[in-house]
């Protein structure tokens, strides 16, 4: 997995609530086994582009510098909807590495730390703030993100602490897979579902019924 | 001395802490999971992921598979295309040589996965259960602890069985009361969601409990419980009780004889206990509750069918303002007007929250000796194989049929528009469906989510129209 310990960057603000995880990646660039590589092009590919194809100039990703922004301020319930993983690829392929939000969907939340990205939960007004300091600067101010730390920088140098459960800053700093660290439980597992086949044998019998 | 009597358990709390395998720290635990249920649209992802990393499969016998999300629902699967294929053909390679049971196209047990795991006795009250697909929640119907997962957790329950889960706080929500004629299920879950809004659930696991879902079909509780993703918690449940056991009883997958008694002993305890506290509780009066329609973008976006088309400018949050105004755009309605009549050009009926055979019946009732309005393209598509020969068993394919309405093979279709099936851009359909995002049916095309017999009402009137008044 991606590691992440700080980053300085341009942040792009997209403050609107319920941004669900279709409009981040349409569900027809995910069908297939190949997909991973080729998602940066269709990341926010329904606010991206005009009926006809061509970008969007008013989208802000679509204008420089935040074209290049590694970090997104969101609205409320950032990534709600679907469980689609590609939702966090195409983020990551594009070249963001933390999303800034009041909220997130449940799902999706879990999906960015399986594969380096940070989400970052700050109350609505610190979002706004964050958002109307790199809107001043015209995108040129940066913002710091630091996991180290558990501190976002505003442009101006305003420090706002962020909360984060320690296995999965660990997990973030180090790079480290949950499947790896999982199967060091690998006893653990056979006992509990020794015990559980004596005390729920229907949940192990489903085998195709007689 | 009396020992201290065991603290007051939730539902959710009982059945959480019955999976829990270890405790890993700082809030995290190590979950077993009793099913996993695979789809063509990401199960042959993840059992190549797995090989790739040179694991096996650690349960096959929990995992099951069928394909629904990438195959076209045209008769013989005409249509699909050929990434769809390919999906399908890896799905039958890899569970072959993983040995996982998979329901294949055109057999008995085929369809949405939240439609077979409880229609075949697969899922079980107690069951912690997982799939890639965020409207897992919908089997908590049944009484079971079920989520949606993403690709990385998903290989990770493939490699170990477990997955490492935040326990989520509780919410209970009330149904109370009886439903008012032409008012379905759905219609009092969209209601909730217009209450407490899309995000009102984040980070909760919702239980839903009172009077109305007490005297709810099984089928029904599935539709509520499927749209709770849509209020943000991507668990919901409802407390197994006789309706629930009738249910499952003799379902080919569900425990026989003396396992069936042991295990509905078991299920009686699981129960929620009557002092339980939740985190949050919510009420609703479901005989205030009319037919709902969406008219937006978020499934939040809600109103009465006898309502009006809301006016942004009304609203005082101004982030939640620019939403609606966005929304109102995207869907080319101006506010103030009423929603009924809105004009209609695509109905489509089906899904895992609406491809049911009592949702079925619904539509039918409302189509049954009437024509689909002219210029109206409608869809049924039955959730599953089982659920198209039962409804061709009682006629409700020939109801359709006569009606103009196109009857097709079971999938997701139409849903989430993964499989070459889409609502033509600019054009609005009317969906019994549980996603009203931004190109959810297709790049610019406009869904309104509404109940099957809505839905039907819809297609009939070839506008969005008031159940209640049809016919």
């Amino acid at each position: 997995m991606k590691r992440f310990t700080r980053l300085e960057a341009v942040a792009a603000p997209i403050l609107i609530e319920n941004i669900d995880t279709d409009v981040i990646i349409r569900i027809e660039r995910l069908v297939g086994n190949g997909i991973r590589g080729t998602l940066a092009p269709w990341c926010f590919g329904a606010l991206r582009y005009r009926a006809d194809g061509s970008e969007d100039p008013d989208f802000i990703l679509n204008r420089p510098p935040y074209r290049e922004a590694q970090v997104i301020l969101g609205g409320r319930n950032f990534g709600c909807g679907s469980s689609r993983e590609g939702a966090v690829w195409s983020l990551q392929e594009r070249g963001v590495a933390c999303v800034i939000a009041p909220s997130f969907g449940d799902i999706f939340f879990n999906n960015c730390f399986q594969n380096g990205i940070l989400p970052v939960v700050l109350d609505e007004a610190t979002v706004a703030g964050l958002a109307r300091e790199v809107e001043e600067s015209q995108g040129a101010g940066k913002v710091t993100v630091d996991l180290e730390e558990r501190v976002v920088v505003s442009p101006s140098g305003k420090r706002f602490p962020f909360a984060v459960e320690a296995r999965r800053r660990e997990a973030l700093l180090q790079g480290l897979d949950e499947i790896g660290t999982t199967l060091r439980q690998a006893d653990a597992i056979a006992r509990f579902q020794a015990r559980d086949r004596q005390a729920r044998p229907w949940v192990y019998a489903a085998g195709d019924p007689a | 001395m009396a020992e201290t009597p065991p603290a007051a358990r939730t539902l959710f709390a009982k059945i959480w802490d019955a999976h829990v395998v270890s405790d890993l720290g700082d809030g995290a635990v190590l979950l077993h999971v009793d099913r996993h249920l695979l789809h063509d649209l990401g199960g042959s992802r993840g059992l190549l992921d797995l090989k790739q990393r040179g694991l096996p499969v650690h349960s096959p016998h929990l995992t099951f598979a069928t394909p629904d999300h990438a195959i076209s629902s045209a008769a013989g699967r005409a249509g699909t295309t050929e990434t769809g294929w390919s999906l399908l053909h890896a799905l039958r390679a890899e569970t072959r040589e993983a040995g996982i049971r998979l329901f294949d196209v055109g057999e008995r047990g085929q369809g949405i996965v939240h439609v077979i795991g409880p229609e075949l006795g697969l899922s079980l009250p107690g069951l912690l259960i997982v799939c890639g697909d965020s409207h897992t929640c919908t089997h908590g119907g049944l009484g079971a602890l079920a989520f949606g997962i993403g690709s990385s957790e998903l290989s990770h329950v493939l490699a170990t069985q477990t997955l490492v889960q935040r326990r989520p706080k509780t919410m209970r929500v009330r149904f109370e009361g009886a439903m008012a004629p032409g008012v379905l299920p759905k219609d009092l879950i969209l209601h909730l969601i217009g209450v407490i809004g899309a995000a009102g659930g984040t980070g909760y696991a919702v239980e839903y409990a009172g009077s109305a879902i007490r005297a709810m079909p099984v089928e029904g509780r599935l539709t509520i419980c499927n749209l709770s993703i849509e209020l943000g918690a991507k668990i919901g449940m409802v407390a197994p009780d006789d309706t629930t056991f009738a249910y499952l009883e003799g379902k080919p997958y569900a425990p026989k004889g003396e396992a069936w008694d042991r295990a509905v002993a078991a299920w009686r305890d699981l129960a929620g206990d009557s002092e339980a506290a939740f985190d949050r509780e919510v009420v609703i009066d479901v005989g205030r509750v009319a037919p709902q329609v969406t008219w937006g973008t978020s499934p939040e976006h809600v109103v009465p069918v006898d309502g009006l088309i809301p006016d942004p400018s009304a609203e005082a949050d101004p982030t939640r303002a620019r939403a609606m105004a966005a929304a109102l755009d995207y869907m080319g309605l101006s506010p103030g007007g009423p929603i009924a009549g809105t004009p209609v050009d695509w109905v489509f009926i089906g899904s895992c929250t609406n491809g049911r055979l009592s949702d079925l019946r619904e539509a039918a009732e409302v189509a049954r000796g009437r024509r689909v309005a002219e210029g109206v393209r409608a869809w049924v598509v039955p959730g599953s194989e089982i659920v198209k020969r039962e409804a061709e068993a009682e006629g409700l394919d020939r109801v359709f049929v006569e009606a103009g309405f196109e009857w097709r093979e079971p999938g997701c279709s139409m849903c989430l528009a993964a499989n070459g099936e889409v609502v033509p851009a600019g054009q609005r359909s009317v969906s019994t469906s549980n996603r009203n995002f931004v190109g959810r049916q297709g790049p610019r095309a406009r869904t309104h989510l509404a109940s099957p017999a809505m839905a039907a009402a819809a297609a009939l009137a070839g506008a969005i129209a008031d159940v209640r008044r049809a016919g």
